[in-house]
């Protein structure tokens, strides 16, 4: 059932659309009508006009949900399931004829011969210019103009087309008529062409670890993956051509002489080391541009004429093989496109970073698969889950050791056989130690309820300790004086500030991160509770003197209410502050948690375990805030009308 | 007998930063005999509330003696209740548990308390409002259950700070019949603070009528018109000649002492 969904997952996502986008289209409908009917007697500015409106709700979402399909190419694949593979094939090509668009203006502006010449010239008349005459003989000053000269002249040689390589010319020609031929091939028929075997048998594009499926499936794959082979073979024969006259030849061979001879300086000179560090540096820079243009890669412009046309025509023929894909890859493949990841065959741009709904909820399921053996979960751990937890690690963990130890008596020896019998303290250690089996609570487990239970605890620890301090601040002078400026020196440092400084006293698993939290917690309850303390009007604790209240009474039946909304506020920001700082603190360190999560995922550019991390982070977030809402409705209906 | 004693009452308020002193009562000397009911009126500023507050025990006088019944009154009690402009409800309880707060702090169970709360609602007229929370009620409603939570209390003698200062014109004059029946049917020992002249001749028996600066009694009267009103409706004993004349003395006495502190503008 599972692999099924998986495996038909785009065209459940064309469902998924079409349902969409009739949604669109209704709620659109409606919202006209609805607004038709009751534009004429409502005020502007009435905030009776925000009431309702469904439909519009309705909208937004359909919409956004279609502005995600569509950038994460969820559109094309659910439509157009081929588009991707073929325009893979189309990447082949045009990686293939890459090494000939190189030396041509079709990627740049210039020939790829224009631009060394111009660009070698420039150096060789800086270089002639700039040359240190100290750290030369007479003899090697004249010799090293002369090599000059002989490259510059062995740049005119080569741009000559009268001295041109008659091999050269015949080769370029070649690949001339080769490239025509790939044209025409292009324009072949190919709705006869049959996909290979095994490329029917490749995973759907986005089910497996290779996005898009790289072997051709369509007739019109198949022949622009075949063509690719023939560009191959042309592109190797073009890298081929040396464009090297018999003239050219004897430039080179003059020049390599002396520059060979201008390598050892002459021992007369006396160099000391700086100089001959600036007279090799020379030497070398005029080498340099030699060896860059006695290979013989520099043609004549026009040579290259007959070769750039056949690659547009070659570039003609390829988009009418493309034909209607062209649009679609337009329209309908966001961002770089598929051809810009040239042979990799993978999605570019907006496809890239932002996954399709359908692969999210995939991913969402494969980490919710509580069976770690069968790959669910992640790193060990599942998302949500529970396990059997033993009641002696729970005991151990409230029982300090130490406790034990200030007991009175000592703990047992070992007797005249070398036996050891267990005394009181001993048996009370063991249980300290959780060593004592107390049989097994269920309890939650996972990534999920990792994050929660820190949250959770550390909020817990946060009122039972902030609230009542809180309430005594609110209306004791000497409690409110005594900790206002320790709550006031930490409580402004951001959370995420002290997480260094925390995660390493108290260690990086759940301790330190709740000591962390409880922190953040502890200070915002306070203060609430505090605010809200002092915040009760003078009359009612009169009135409550008055009907013979003790002052701890009044504490526990009237400020305590009476702070209450303000407490209830707190807990809701605190919530939202702690859940904001664990995810950081998972993501500096840990090994389980949301963030931890999103942090491995961000390590290993995994965009779509990304994704599901900050949506499980956003509607845990939401629950929260959901769930204190309701809480705040419920536990004090008064808030706001006393 | 809690008859309720005032000697030589003085107030000095000081302010701490600058040392200056305000005299907020000086000499104020009566006695209120149990069962009285008087009313108390004055410019703002002439030290009605703060008279109050000390009888309450909310604040120390400067000097001289309080005492209730032959006690001293040290700090606030229960045989003291206290009505106050707003109610001064807990809106986080229910009427009920509103009127049985007192009863519920001095230790009484919800269940022991049921009967008398049931039986003060009916005399305030709050009957089968027990479970309403209280930020559903209208303000006169919420006066009566103040009026309930200190009657349940029972109190020697009831405070009662411009109790009806908030209530529109017709929920006053009900809420005024209500005190003068509550004080009938009782036989309590009431003051009432008040703004309204007309109010302070229909609820007191005897009245004070303060002047500012120092705060002290200018003048004060023993009325019938809290007696007549007991039989006669409000409306008619507004009529009344006495009524009338007395009310233009106290009015334009006011408004003389209102100029004085102005500046005689």
């Amino acid at each position: 059932m599972f692999d099924w969904i998986s495996d038909n997952r785009a065209s459940i996502a064309l469902v998924i659309i079409i349902a969409l986008a009739a949604t669109f289209v209704f709620s659109i409908f409606v919202g006209m009508r609805q607004t038709k009917l009751r534009a004429k007697d409502e005020v502007f500015g009435d905030p009776e006009r925000t009431k309702g409106g469904w439909y519009w709700a309705l909208c937004g979402v359909s919409a956004l949900m279609l502005v995600w399909f569509y950038y994460s190419w969820g559109i094309a694949r659910a439509v157009f399931p081929f588009a991707a593979n073929e325009l893979c094939q189309v990447a082949k090509v045009e990686e293939a004829m890459s090494p000939i668009t190189a030396a041509l203006p079709v990627d740049s502006r210039y020939l790829k011969s224009t631009a060394l010449v111009v660009r070698n010239s420039a150096q060789l008349d800086k270089l002639a210019v700039s040359m240190p005459a100290e750290v030369f003989t007479p003899r090697e000053q004249t010799n090293l103009s002369l090599a000059v000269t002989q490259i510059k002249d062995l740049l005119t040689v080569l741009s000559n087309p009268e001295f041109s390589d008659q091999d050269a010319r015949s080769a370029l020609l070649a690949v001339e008529m080769d490239l025509r031929d790939v044209a025409k091939r292009l324009r072949a028929d190919y709705s006869e062409l049959q996909p290979q075997k095994e490329a029917l048998e490749q995973p759907k594009w986005g089910t497996s670890e290779v996005e898009i499926p790289m072997l051709p499936v369509t007739g019109k794959g198949v022949l622009l993956d075949s063509v690719t082979l023939d560009v191959q073979e042309v592109a190797k024969a073009f890298l081929k051509v040396r464009n090297i006259s018999p003239q050219a030849k004897q430039l080179i061979a003059d020049t390599k002489v002396i520059l060979k001879a201008l390598k050892t300086p002459d021992p007369l000179m006396q160099l000391d080391e700086p100089q001959e560090g600036t007279r090799k540096a020379h030497v070398k820079a005029v080498d340099r541009i030699f060896k860059r243009i006695d290979d013989g890669t520099i043609f004549p412009a026009e040579s290259m004429d007959g070769v750039y046309f056949a690659v547009n025509e070659v570039y003609a023929s390829l988009a009418v093989a493309k034909g209607g894909l062209s649009v679609v890859e337009s329209l309908f493949f966001p961002g770089d496109g598929v051809v810009k990841s040239r042979t990799q065959c993978t999605e570019q741009g907006s496809g890239r970073w932002l996954p399709k709904p359908t692969d999210v909820i995939a991913t969402f399921s494969t980490l919710a698969n509580p069976d770690l053996e069968s790959g669910g979960g992640y790193k060990g751990t599942t998302l949500l889950w529970w396990k059997w937890l033993p009641i002696a690690d729970v005991v151990a963990f409230l029982i300090p050791d130490g406790l034990v130890d200030m007991l009175p008596g000592s703990y047992g020896t070992h007797g005249y056989s070398g036996e050891f019998k267990p005394n009181y303290k001993d048996k009370l250690l063991a249980v300290a130690q959780g060593e004592v089996n107390l049989g097994s609570v269920p309890m939650l487990d996972g990534h999920i309820w990792d994050s929660l239970f820190r949250v959770l605890v550390a909020m817990g620890f946060g009122i039972l300790v902030g609230v009542p301090l809180g309430i005594y601040m609110g209306v004791s002078r000497f409690f409110k004086s005594f900790f206002d400026p320790m709550i006031e020196l930490y409580r402004p440092v951001p959370p995420l500030a002290w997480a260094p400084l925390i995660l390493t006293i108290f260690g990086i698993q759940d301790d330190g991160k709740i000591f962390l939290l409880f922190m953040v917690a502890f200070a915002i309850m306070v203060i609430s509770a505090r605010t809200g303390a002092s915040g009760t009007q003078l009359s009612k604790i009169r009135a409550s003197h008055s009907l013979g209240a003790t002052n701890s009474q009044i504490l526990r039946h009237v400020i305590l209410p009476n702070a209450m909304p303000e407490i209830l506020t707190g807990v809701r920001i605190a919530i939202g502050v702690c859940w904001g700082t664990l995810v950081a603190a998972e993501m500096l360190a840990g090994t389980t948690g949301i963030g931890f999560i999103e942090n491995v995922a961000r390590t290993v550019s995994d965009y779509e375990l990304i994704w599901v991390t900050i949506l499980i982070m956003g509607l845990l977030g939401l629950i929260f805030d959901l769930v204190m809402r309701l809480a705040i409705a419920k536990i004090i209906p008064w808030r706001g009308k006393g | 007998m809690s008859d309720l004693y005032c000697k030589d009452l003085c107030m000095t308020f000081v302010n701490p930063m600058s040392g200056s002193k305000v005299e907020a009562l000086k000499d104020i000397q009566f006695s209120l005999k149990e069962g009285e009911i008087l009313t108390v009126l004055g410019p703002s500023g002439c030290g009605k509330t703060t008279l109050l507050n000390m009888i309450a025990g909310f604040i120390t006088p400067t000097s001289g003696t309080l005492s209730l019944g032959g006690v001293d009154i040290q700090a606030p009690g229960a045989e003291r209740g206290m009505v106050f402009q707003q109610g001064a409800l807990f809106e986080w309880l229910t009427v009920a548990r509103n009127v049985d707060f007192g009863l519920r702090m001095k230790g009484m169970g919800e269940m022991e308390a049921r009967e008398l709360v049931n039986f003060w609602l009916d005399t305030v007229g709050l009957q089968g409002f027990g479970e309403t929370p209280t930020y559903q009620l209208s303000g006169g409603m919420q006066q009566r259950v103040a009026l309930a939570r200190c009657l349940v209390n029972n109190p020697d003698l009831i405070l009662m700070d411009e109790p009806l200062g908030a209530l529109d014109a017709l929920t006053r004059e009900k809420m005024q019949s209500l005190i003068l029946e509550l004080w009938k049917k009782t036989g309590k020992t009431i003051i009432v603070i008040t703004h309204s002249v007309e109010e302070a001749l229909l609820l007191g028996e005897r009245l004070f009528v303060m002047a500012p600066r120092p705060g002290r009694i200018h003048r004060e009267y023993n009325l019938s018109f809290a007696e007549m009103g007991l039989k006669r409706s409000l409306r008619e004993i507004k009529q009344e000649k006495e009524f009338n004349t007395t009310r233009e003395e106290i009015l334009s006495m006011i408004w003389d002492m209102e100029e004085e502190i102005m500046g005689g503008v």
